[in-house]
């Protein structure tokens, strides 16, 4: 049984909280750079010049890409030979509140979604946990803005309702979305499971690099077909107009029940953030 | 070619604007975004006097990250403006001619803009780096205990947006989309 203090978490989640605010990951830009040079549309083209020279001005003056630094939700994937010597919990959201402050990241948590008052230090943060082989610990930060949050949906289809269902709905959540979530936009699926479990997956979803298509070749080739689908409604970046209304869809998939077809579009922005390291 | 335009904004200049142009904004703005709209109408409502002069004025739905050490402002993008459909309205009948922000906006908003002659303007959503540099001076006036979301008095130059829906109720998220599509059947 290997033995992990849990300051070297707090370590950690402090160090990727105020990475991945402040540097872009190459998938992204590879991608926002693609469709920059791809881009039909005079305006939707100058929309992704700023958005390049936006994220290049935060690496260069390591401050936020976006103001809106996040919800910070973490990812923990615990080897099962791993044993956390201190509360485990409680080192994630001490780095999330050591990262927020010394990163000059912005607090963006209520403590009640009701009363409203700013826990002012941008805790608690959302954590999923997972128990997998070895003796390492790999955590993930993706620091999620409410822009693109709020613009996404979940449905319980019916079986009948079948693939053709499935694709108009995550279209259809693209399309009423429009201007809101600062597009280009990176769509997260998460088809079958049950209610909860196909919004978790889109949300995980979005943590896949853009330029990694699901491994198993239908849903693989689903991704693609969606991506045109949405490129072709003309929203642009921003919603000015224009080709580039997404980067990427990413997909994941389970078994579900006789009965349901569920499915979760999670949306993100074009600053769609997550670091990961393994301890 | 940019339009410029000084801030505050007389209403006969907002509606010389109209959906589609570039601007470039210099001059006095107002930063506030959901809780502090709150509570401006509620003073509006109470019959009492805002922390600022909202005649003429331009409000920024913004919620900067923190300052560092030597910078004026953090990061300082648009936040989606919709959230603040609810109390626009009760703001641009006091006076308010412009609002910069990023999304759709509702008929309430649009209605009010139409009647009193105000404009709405898009800057480009998740661009807080490079919107920051405009900001040359950031004070907070009111709502300290708001965080992010107090009301600051910024002073801006040449801030880059573009007008999204004109005093005549034009708007670009609509035509843009169309006029886009029509190229393609064109060709």
């Amino acid at each position: 049984m290997r033995e992990i203090n849990a300051k070297l978490i707090t370590q950690t989640v402090k160090k990727l909280c105020i990475e991945a605010n402040c540097y872009l990951g190459e998938d992204i830009k590879d991608r926002i750079q693609k469709f920059y040079e791809e881009e039909p549309w005079p305006q939707a083209k100058e929309v992704l010049g700023r958005i390049i020279e936006n994220y290049n001005i935060a690496k260069d003056t390591d401050q936020p890409i976006c103001q809106d630094t996040g919800m910070a939700c973490v990812f923990l994937k615990i080897g099962q030979d791993v044993h956390v010597v201190g509360d485990i919990k409680e080192a994630i959201n001490e780095g999330v509140r050591q990262g927020y402050e010394e990163g000059y990241l912005r607090k963006s948590v209520v403590r009640d979604p009701i009363d409203r008052v700013n826990t002012g230090d941008n805790t608690p943060a959302m954590i999923y946990f997972d128990i997998v082989k070895g003796d390492k610990i790999e955590i993930t930060i993706a620091p999620k803005g409410f822009g693109s949050e709020n613009m996404s949906r979940i449905a319980m289809l019916k079986p009948s309702d079948g693939l053709q269902g499935v694709k108009d709905f995550i279209v259809q959540t693209v399309k009423e979305a429009g201007p809101n979530p600062c597009p280009p936009i990176v769509v997260g699926v998460g088809i079958g499971g049950t209610f909860d479990k196909a919004a978790y997956m889109a949300k995980e979803a979005l943590l896949r690099p853009v330029d990694v298509h699901n491994q198993t070749p239908f849903y693989a080739q689903l991704e693609g077909e969606l991506l045109e689908s949405i490129n072709s409604l003309g929203i642009g970046p921003q919603g000015f107009g224009g080709k580039t209304t997404a980067l990427a869809v990413n997909i994941e998939w389970c078994p579900t029940h006789i009965a349901g077809l569920p499915v979760a579009v999670n949306i993100n922005c074009h600053v769609t953030r997550h670091k990961t390291e393994v301890i | 070619m940019a339009i410029k335009i000084q801030s505050p904004l007389t209403r006969d200049d907002a509606k010389k604007l109209r959906a589609g142009d570039s601007c470039l904004i210099s001059g006095v703005i107002y930063a506030a975004r959901d809780a502090a709209h709150k509570r401006l109408c509620q003073l509006i409502k109470d019959g009492k006097t805002l922390p600022f002069d909202v005649k003429d004025s331009i409000i920024y739905f913004v919620g900067p990250t923190p300052a560092k050490p030597g910078q004026v402002i953090g990061s300082a993008g648009p936040t989606t403006s919709y959230r603040m459909d609810a109390y626009s309205p009760d703001l641009i009948a006091q006076g308010q001619t412009g609002m910069i922000g990023k999304g759709k906006r509702g008929p309430e908003v649009v209605d009010a803009m139409k009647k009193y002659g105000a404009v709405y303007f898009g800057a480009i959503g998740g661009c807080g780096a490079l919107l920051g540099k405009c900001i040359k001076k950031s004070e907070v006036i009111a709502y300290d205990d708001l965080g992010a979301e107090a009301v600051r008095r910024l002073t801006v130059e040449d801030f880059p947006v573009v007008v999204i829906i004109d005093s005549l109720g034009n708007n670009l998220y609509e035509t843009g989309r169309d006029n886009y599509l029509k190229s393609l059947s064109e060709k």
